[in-house]
C-alpha cells in the first residue's frame, strides 16, 4: 500500500524543529524511516504532520566525551558499524549491528530511531540496556536526561512525550579489551537479518584475581522489552567465571515471562533464551582471556 | 491535504526535476514521475529488496524513502548500468550464469551487488550471500546470482 496523505515539514535547525514540536498536533518524527515508513505504507500509522529530522543540523555524529561515547540520534547504523571509536570502546555494538536488518536498511536506519521505535527483538535497544545508556531528550520547554530503565517503558513505548525528540545517546564503556573485559552477543533468527526470535548480550570485567568484578547480561525478543538479569548478575560478583556462573544466568534467562505468538510459543522462547544466553556469556568469558 | 513539492535530483548522471505529492515514495517517483521503470516495487515494506537503488553512493530501499527526501541527491538505478546499449560486466554475468528467471528481483539484486562489489572487490562466497541477504529471489535459488557476482569479482581482479 501507499502512505496516507500528510503535511510534510523538513526543518533545518534545532530552533525550527522545537518550534514545530511546540506548534503541531498529531505529528510523527521521521528519522531513518526503516520502521515508520513500512507502518505508514501499511497505514498502521497515519499522522497529520510528518516532521523529517534528516535535514536538521547537528543531530548526527559519534564522539568521545570524557568517559562516555556519544551518538547523535540521527547517526546512521551503517556509520556506527564502521566507526573505529565504537569498535574500540563498544565492540559488542559493532558485532550486534551485523544483525540489524540489511545493508540497505542500515544505510538509512539510525541509532536513535531504533531506540525510539523499540521493537522487542531490536538489537540496539538491548545493547543500550546492557550499558544503562543515557538518553538526551529535547523539547520546546527544555532538555532532560533519562537512563535506560526510565527510557524503555514497554512494548514499542519510550519515555518521549509527543512534543519531545531524542537528540543523543551516551554509552559508558567498560574496561579496555586488554584489561580483562569480555563481551559476547548471540541471536537466533530464521533468516539472516530477520527479526530475532531471541538474542542475548553479555559484558564482563574480570579482576586480576580472576573473579567477576562486574557483569551485565541482557535477553531480547523474549519479553516485550529487553530483560536485564540483574539479580543473577549481582549474585555473581566475586565468583569465578565458570560453568556454574553460566548456569546461573541461563536459569535466570529461562525464568523470563516469555511472549507467545502463533509461530513461536512461550515454551520455545524460554528454551531459546537459555541457549542464546549460554552462548553469549561463554563468548564473553572467553574473550576476557580467562579460560576455566 | 495534498502537499506537493518540486524535486530536483541527478538520475544516472542526468538532472531531473518533477513535482510530486510529498507522500510519494522514491520508487514510485522514479517510475511514475521520471518514467524510469527499471526499479521494481515489490513488498512496499522493506523486506523484498526489489526497489533497491543507490542514493548518494549507498544502497537503500526506495520504498522506505520519500521522494522529497531525495531532493538534491544523486540517484543511481538499473538504467544506469549499461553503457551505449552494452550490458555492464555484472549484467552480462547474470545472463551467463542464469542469475535471473522472471527478472522481477533483478534490478534490486544488480544495484545491491553493484554497490557491494565497489566496497568489497574481492569477496568470499559467504560475503556475497550476506550482501544479498536483503534481496529475495523466488526463481533462481540464488546459486546463479552468487556465481555471477564471484565471476565478476574474479574477472575484474584479472583485468
Amino acid at each position: 500500500m501507499k502512505a496516507a496523505a500528510f503535511h510534510y515539514h523538513d526543518p533545518r535547525t534545532r530552533e525550527d524543529l522545537m518550534g514545530l514540536l511546540g506548534r503541531l498536533d498529531d505529528l510523527k518524527l521521521l528519522a531513518g524511516g526503516q520502521s515508520l515508513m513500512p507502518m505508514m505504507n501499511f497505514r498502521i500509522v497515519a499522522p497529520t504532520h510528518l516532521v523529517d529530522l534528516n535535514r536538521v543540523d547537528g543531530l548526527g555524529g559519534i564522539s568521545r566525551q570524557g568517559a562516555e561515547v556519544r551518538f547523535g540520534a540521527l547517526t546512521r547504523q551503517r556509520e556506527v558499524k564502521a566507526s573505529e571509536i565504537v569498535a574500540n570502546d563498544l565492540p559488542i555494538l559493532t558485532e550486534a549491528l551485523d544483525h540489524v536488518g540489511h545493508v540497505q536498511t542500515r544505510s538509512r536506519g539510525t541509532i536513535g530511531g531504533s531506540c525510539c521505535h523499540l521493537d522487542p527483538s531490536a538489537e540496539i535497544p538491548a545493547i543500550a540496556a546492557l550499558y544503562d545508556a543515557i538518553f538526551e531528550i529535547g523539547g520546546p520547554d527544555g532538555t532532560r536526561e533519562v537512563g535506560y530503565a526510565d527510557w524503555h517503558l514497554g512494548m514499542l513505548t519510550s519515555a518521549l512525550d509527543e512534543r519531545e525528540v531524542l537528540e543523543g545517546i551516551r554509552f559508558k564503556p567498560w574496561q579496555p579489551a586488554d584489561a580483562g573485559h569480555g563481551w559476547g552477543f548471540y541471536e537466533y533468527a530464521r533468516r539472516h537479518g530477520d527479526f530475532a526470535i531471541a538474542g542475548a548480550g553479555c559484558l564482563v570485567d574480570i579482576s586480576d584475581q580472576g573473579t567477576i568484578e562486574r557483569i551485565a547480561t541482557v535477553v531480547m525478543g523474549v519479553d516485550a522489552v529487553p530483560v536485564r538479569l540483574r539479580e543473577a548478575e549481582a549474585a555473581l560478583v566475586g565468583a569465578r567465571p565458570d560453568r556454574t556462573a553460566i548456569a546461573a544466568l541461563v536459569e535466570a534467562a529461562r525464568s523470563i515471562d516469555a511472549m507467545t505468538d502463533p509461530q513461536v510459543s512461550a515454551t520455545y522462547r524460554r528454551r531459546l533464551a537459555g541457549v542464546v544466553t549460554e552462548r553469549a556469556v561463554l563468548a564473553a568469558f572467553q574473550r576476557s582471556g580467562i579460560t576455566q | 491535504m495534498s502537499d506537493t513539492r518540486t524535486i530536483s535530483l541527478t538520475l544516472n548522471g542526468a538532472a531531473k526535476t518533477a513535482e510530486t505529492d510529498v507522500r510519494v515514495n522514491l520508487a514510485d517517483f522514479l517510475r511514475h514521475s521520471l518514467e524510469a521503470t527499471g526499479t521494481h516495487v515489490g513488498c512496499e515494506h522493506g523486506v523484498c529488496g526489489a526497489c533497491t537503488v543507490i542514493v548518494d553512493g549507498q544502497p537503500v530501499r526506495a520504498c522506505l524513502m520519500l521522494a522529497v527526501q531525495a531532493d538534491g541527491s544523486t540517484v543511481e538505478t538499473v538504467e544506469g548500468l549499461a553503457t551505449d546499449g552494452a550490458l555492464s560486466d555484472l549484467q552480462a554475468a547474470f545472463s551467463r550464469h542464469h542469475g535471473l528467471q522472471c527478472g522481477f528481483c533483478t534490478p534490486g539484486m544488480l544495484m545491491t551487488l553493484h554497490a557491494f562489489l565497489k566496497e568489497v572487490p574481492n569477496p568470499s562466497e559467504t560475503e556475497v550471500r550476506e550482501a544479498i541477504s536483503g534481496n529475495i529471489c523466488r526463481c533462481t535459488g540464488y546459486q546463479g546470482i552468487v556465481a555471477a557476482a564471484l565471476d565478476v569479482a574474479a574477472s575484474r581482479k584479472g583485468a
